[in-house]
């Protein structure tokens, strides 16, 4: 199975080693090329490039890619490339990481599979806060 | 009417200035701190501060009641094309005008479903191709929604249509001449016009048709 991961920051370059060691054979994208170092001893393909230009998700090989995962750090961006990858190459698994809970339920809806991490934040620090039992604070005496 | 403008550039504040003037309602979103309080002095309370890519700011600005019209001309071309996208599939607005800065761009915009946009560096290079023809046949006007383009032609004395009357050319079908330009002075083409060498020959046609076009009229 092929991949593309487009972004290989934090999240895009632990998602492209988690893929390469299920045995997906990935290519990661990203305009920096620095970014592979995130990636280390990395045995799969890297593109330098903005994912906006066709040349750069051709050069990716998204065209017989069986998943994308697009995790830019622009909610904008992710968005155009995630339906463009959706569309325009036909790939039928593209998860787009999103910041903006808002946006991520808005394109959800209109198709996308997103990830909102902002959103599980808010998620399990609620249900933290909820599920409190509260603990013994050593508190100073008042002097 | 009412529209919201995302952006508050050369472009969004000057427009904003204009429609003002012509008695409109504007709302003008400008997200950098420094031009929103120059644009507050000059339109006052029309301006709201705020990312227009983010949906509670386009509700501040006004976009459930829904506007006439959003304009987007803010950022990189991913961001206006969001917030058009937004408006139109999110909030229902019937026209939203996205602002295209890298022509590359375009056909996102067109497989997302915006379709008015409008691009001032494709402009500008029309008419440097206006000034500078390199294959005979230049590009006027694009009409994107109709799926019709108005192109301009020059006719020398090799071409195979100098010489001839409009009514005798072999045209592809989809393809019709409007106008002949002779000495600077046009006049509206008819089956009896007779087309010399040295005419600008203006034309409307489908997309796609240019190259037979071409060959038909000027070889």
């Amino acid at each position: 199975m092929k991949a593309v991961v487009i972004g290989c920051g934090r999240v895009g370059s632990a998602v492209a080693l988690r893929l390469a060691e299920d045995g997906w054979e990935v290519t990661c994208v990203d305009e920096d090329e620095d970014s592979l170092k995130r990636l280390g001893n990395w045995r799969g393909g890297f593109v330098v490039g903005h994912a906006l230009e066709a040349t750069v998700l051709d050069a990716a090989g998204l065209a017989d890619a069986d998943a994308a995962v697009v995790a830019t750090d622009g909610d904008n961006t992710n968005v155009v490339i995630g339906q463009v990858a959706q569309r325009r190459y036909g790939i039928g698994c593209v998860v787009v990481r999103l910041l903006d809970p808002r946006r991520a339920a808005f394109y959800e809806k209109l198709g996308l599979r997103t990830v909102c991490p902002t959103q599980t934040a808010i998620s399990f620090l609620t249900e933290a806060v909820k599920a409190c039992e509260p603990r013994p604070v050593a508190t100073a005496e008042p002097g | 009417m009412y529209l919201i403008v995302a952006g508050g550039g050369k472009v969004g504040s000057n427009v904003t200035r204009s429609l003002l003037a012509m008695g409109h309602e504007v709302t003008l979103v400008e997200q950098r701190r420094d031009r929103f309080d120059r644009l507050e002095e000059e339109f006052g309370p029309v301006v709201l501060q705020g990312d227009a890519t983010e949906m509670y700011v386009l509700e501040r600005a006004g976009i459930e009641r829904p506007p006439d019209l959003v304009l987007a001309v803010t950022g990189d071309d991913e961001d206006p094309l969001v917030i058009a996208q937004i408006a139109k599939e999110g909030y229902g607005v019937a026209k939203a005008i996205a602002r295209v800065n890298d022509p590359r761009n375009q056909q996102h915009f067109d497989l997302l479903g915006i379709t008015q946009t409008v691009c001032a560096t494709s402009g500008i290079l029309g008419l440097v191709e206006h000034e500078v023809p390199q294959h005979g046949l230049v590009k006027l006007l694009e009409l994107r929604q109709e799926g019709l383009e108005v192109v301009e032609l020059q006719i020398t004395g090799d071409s195979p249509a100098a010489g001839k009357r409009v009514a005798g050319l072999s045209l592809p079908d989809g393809a019709r001449l409007v106008s002949v330009t002779r000495h600077g002075v046009g006049e509206i083409a008819v089956g009896e016009t007779v087309i010399r060498p040295g005419d600008q020959v203006i034309a409307i046609l489908k997309p796609g048709l240019e190259d037979r076009l071409r060959r038909a009229l000027v070889g």
